[in-house]
């Protein structure tokens, strides 16, 4: 690999913001994807890379006897601290930074002209490797009360789900066009998972256009449906992710929630997870703490509940169990939604199917699940991971929180996932990297207008080939486990290091069980190799 | 090493009874000398060796506070013991656990600290660590916000937070830190005291050779660190342990010393999992048996006592049953590789994590966290099975080889 370099600095330092370790001079390098800084200053020359799409912000820092400081924050949390010699030099690269970390057009980024030197074949079975429709057949969808229907095909229901969904057979045409009209953005409820064990299902949509007395006979009929799908039960539950104050205010918009009264048989619930912006607020005063120099362990534990990220990713989790309770324990279905139903609703959703099933904390399944969940159902990634120069506001870590919440779990069920925790950084990194055509836009139909498919790369295939640094040694595999039922008293929920202080080295166990018990799975191959070849050889 | 001797003047505690019969002092200090220094320091646990360490010679001493008072006493003695540990040319690290004010204060109660002009050769750090009532309140406080059933995240935090567990924690891993960085790279000697030289003294000297000496990192090592420098060196677990958190009544004396320094090793442990030839759960078992114990070993505050309660005789020795192999077995970690290394923690909070194979033991299920123990316990011991098969069969083959060309040759 030879970059083109469009700028060529030296003299530069990089500061650990670790250690007080004199930083040596090196020379920092701009290509068209990356920034590389280059210290060969050690005996070993050691390389620092950061893709300009993970760069979030960039600002110049004082002047100080050392030089010019530039910080560059990125949207993996990684900090880095340069310090340029020449003023010219510096202000050269912060504004090309700048330039280079905000494309205004989806043809800008990366994964557009990302070119692995892959055969166009392979590429095409890339796209095909996780199929949703194979998923729902796991579920035994089709059956007597589900089915896959096309009436999406030209997002003629809603712009913002896939061409394919899955609603109750008794739920016709009518019923389905007269329900996305009662509902945001036309977000039906739909299928999201089937607990084939007792018919009990996951469904979910957006929030009723009901206002403060609205009503509509076929959304009304469109959950009767979805409750004698599960005939094992006189009721199903229909949960609201908002805090109830919210969901009452947008009443006064003539949205809000569903009314009891007017549902046969449903049981509503509140379940209270802040919005994205309060959410978005909360990263930036955890990270806040993470940054801080040498912080009392006073500091620490203040800065970490002020924020309130944890109680956030406890709420999550409480919804996830909820759901998952409500399926496995009392037999009841369950329609989820939020607001626009893309946001919470997706982590909810997710979640429970993760705790219900084992497939989902496969490496396939797990793939399927963010396809399924995320991808097809409309989450909007490129507004919420900041892939273009947009609207900061919409920027928000929902995605980061789920993978968060799983990330949780592993801790609380080491045996339990097939994937270990690099498995959810290296999705979390490319989420942001634009590199791969998965995450881009914001729905199907974009993915669609945008060629994503025809011009870009499938992130799975890529990941599947690194499975053996991926994986969890301690995985007891597939049937050892069927239902996850975590903890989550708040002293089940520890602070992310590895996400959030990722980067700063020194934090982290000096030795890794991790890499440890890996080197045993791939050393256990040679010696059984080894072992039989000895034995053949032995007449 | 020549520079150094075992001296026999306290072998009926008469001159320091919180000591052990058998002391090391430098070789160039008399048992005369001894006795005046005893007298200078607080309690009469004057300047000890607690560690050599091998790879430069240096030393770390232990004591209690100097009495100075308000006079500024000195004693020559006192002066001449210590110095004898300096090379040439060379300064000494004097660690008070104290905050300066607490050390100046104490002189008002005839204690004090070393003088700079008495002691120019040697440099003095204070590295406050709490003591007392503090922590037991501390750990008390911390019991409660493990128990709290309330599902409020800030409440917990907010609790965890003002136990200020982890901040001892963090202040203790700190200075023995220091005290070990004094030693390996400044290359220097160190003494170690706060008042009594009962309490925080031994956190930060049995700490510093965990980071320094990787036999302590051994069980056989760790047993005899925790004899010399806790049992031996007379820290007063009767007093400090004989009530846990959950007592209503207030005793003075209680404080989890012992349970810091076993929570700082854990820590130590976590970030250094293949260091240490013990796992957690030995260290939990000493933490129980501190407390209660059918074995003696943890019984009394020192020697004297000990062997006035001729506990040798009436009672049976932890570590008898410890070591015993079927016991050990449970006790020893499984991803263990011996290395000759100074192994330097971070203390930064997000470094430090609450124990919860201590704390939140009762509080949940430990069942998943058991099988991953197991699975790890059975990962490693099927790969040592398939080497040494491997290696059998390459002998079998060398073997055949051999007797190949033997007929061969016939």
């Amino acid at each position: 690999f030879h970059p083109l370099f469009m700028l060529q600095v030296e003299n530069v330092k990089l500061l650990d913001r670790y250690t007080n370790r004199k930083a040596a001079n090196g020379t920092l390098y701009l290509t068209a994807t990356h920034l590389i800084y280059v210290d060969a200053s050690a005996e070993v020359r050691k390389e620092t890379w950061i893709l300009h799409h993970h760069i979030a912000t960039v600002e110049k820092l004082p002047l100080t006897t050392a030089g010019y400081p530039l910080l560059i924050h990125c949207k993996n949390f990684h900090v880095a601290h340069f310090v340029i010699g020449q003023e010219r030099d510096c202000h050269e690269v912060y504004t090309s930074l700048l330039k280079l970390s905000q494309p205004v057009k989806p043809e800008e980024l990366y994964a557009f002209s990302y070119n692995p030197k892959m055969s166009k074949e392979n590429r095409e079975i890339g796209w095909k490797l996780i199929d949703l429709k194979v998923d729902y057949q796991r579920m035994g969808i089709p059956n007597d009360y589900w089915e896959i229907t096309d009436v999406n095909k030209d997002y003629e229901v809603c712009n913002t789900y896939p061409p394919e969904i899955v609603v109750p057979r008794a739920a016709n045409k009518a019923v389905v066009i007269g329900s996305s009209r009662f509902r945001s953005r036309g977000r039906i409820p739909v299928l999201s998972y089937l607990y084939k064990e007792n018919n009990a299902a996951i469904c979910r949509c957006s929030q009723p256009l009901s206002g403060f007395s609205a009503r509509c006979l076929e959304d009304e009929q469109m959950l009767q449906a979805i409750r004698e799908a599960n005939p094992g039960s006189p009721f199903m539950y229909v949960v609201d992710t908002r805090p109830k104050l919210n969901a009452m205010a947008n009443r006064a918009a003539g949205k809000g929630y569903e009314n009891e009264d007017n549902y046969d048989n449903i049981r509503f619930k509140f379940i209270g997870i802040e919005n994205i912006h309060v959410m978005r607020n909360s990263l930036q005063k955890l990270l806040e703490v993470c940054e801080t120099k040498s912080p009392s362990m006073s500091d620490f534990l203040t800065g970490l509940e002020n924020s309130g990220w944890l109680r956030h990713i406890k709420a999550v989790m409480d919804a996830g169990v909820f759901l998952a309770k409500a399926v496995k324990d009392e037999k009841a279905s369950v329609l989820v939604h939020c607001s626009d139903g893309w946001d919470r609703t997706a982590q909810v959703c997710s979640l429970a199917s993760l705790l219900l099933d084992p497939f989902y904390r496969t490496f396939k399944g797990f793939m399927v699940l963010i396809e399924k969940e995320w991808i097809a159902m409309g989450h909007k990634f490129s507004h919420r991971c900041g892939h273009l120069d947009g609207d900061p506001k919409e920027v928000s870590p929902v995605f980061t929180q789920f993978v968060e919440c799983v990330w949780q779990l592993m801790q609380q069920f080491p045996c339990t996932f097939e994937f270990n925790e690099r498995f959810l950084l290296e999705i979390h990194d490319h989420v942001f990297s634009c590199q791969f055509g998965n995450f881009l836009g914001t729905c199907h139909k974009e993915r669609e207008d945008l060629k994503i498919f025809e011009k870009t790369h499938s992130l799975w295939p890529f990941l599947l080939q690194k499975k053996q640094e991926l994986r969890n040694p301690l995985y007891r595999g597939f049937t050892a486990y069927k239902e996850l039922q975590p903890n989550t008293l708040p002293f089940s929920f520890q602070f992310w290091c590895g996400m959030y202080n990722r980067f700063d080295k020194g934090m982290h166990p000096k030795q890794c069980v991790l890499d440890h018990l890996l080197s045993c799975m791939s050393q256990k191959l040679k010696l059984e190799d080894n072992a039989s070849e000895l034995e053949n050889v032995s007449p | 090493t020549d520079e150094w001797r075992l001296s026999c003047i306290n072998k009926e505690f008469s001159v320091c009874p919180s000591y052990p019969p058998v002391v090391i002092v430098p070789k160039s200090v008399d048992d005369e000398a001894l006795r005046k220094v005893a007298m200078f320091r607080h309690g009469s646990r004057f300047p000890v060796l607690s560690y050599y360490h091998k790879k430069n010679g240096m030393v770390m001493m232990r004591s209690s506070q100097p009495l100075t008072g308000t006079n500024g006493r000195r004693c020559k003695e006192d002066e001449k013991l210590i110095n004898a540990t300096l090379r040439p040319g060379k300064r000494g690290y004097i660690i008070d656990t104290r905050s300066l004010n607490v050390a100046q204060q104490a002189r008002a109660k005839g204690g004090g600290f070393e003088q700079e002009a008495h002691y120019p050769q040697w440099r003095r750090i204070h590295k406050c660590i709490e003591r007392f009532n503090i922590l037991q309140e501390s750990l008390i406080k911390l019991v409660e916000a493990c128990n709290d059933q309330s599902h409020n995240m800030d409440r917990w935090l907010s609790k965890l937070e003002a136990s200020n567990w982890l901040t001892h924690i963090k202040e203790i891993l700190t200075a023995a830190c220091l005290a070990a960085q004094c030693i390996d790279r400044e290359g220097a000697s160190v003494l170690v005291h706060g008042t009594e030289g009962t309490d925080s003294t031994l956190q930060v000297t049995s700490l510093a050779q965990i980071i320094l000496d990787p036999g302590c990192r051994t069980i056989r090592g760790f047993e005899s660190l925790v004899v010399r420098e806790w049992l031996q060196a007379g820290h007063p677990f009767q007093q400090r342990c004989a009530q846990s958190a959950y007592s209503n009544s207030k005793q003075k004396w209680e404080a989890p010393v012992f349970l810091l320094f076993l929570d700082c090793v854990w820590q130590i442990l976590r970030q250094f999992p293949c260091s240490f030839e013990f796992n957690e759960q030995f260290l939990i078992m000493l933490f129980e048996h501190a407390y209660a114990s059918q074995f003696g070993t943890f019984l009394g505050n020192n020697e004297n006592e000990r062997s006035k309660l001729k506990l040798p005789q009436k009672t049976m020795s932890l570590w008898s049953w410890v070591n015993r192999s079927e016991e050990l077995s449970k006790f020893q970690n499984p991803l263990f590789e011996a290395n000759s290394l100074v192994i330097w923690p971070s203390v930064a909070p997000q470094s430090l994590q609450l124990w919860e194979g201590v704390f939140l033991r009762w509080n949940r299920p430990s069942k998943f966290l058991d099988e991953a123990h197991e699975e790890m316990i059975n990962i490693i011991k099927y790969n040592k099975e398939l080497q040494a098969k491997v290696n059998a069969l390459r002998r079998q083959l060398a073997e055949m080889e051999t007797d190949d060309r033997m007929q061969e040759n016939l």
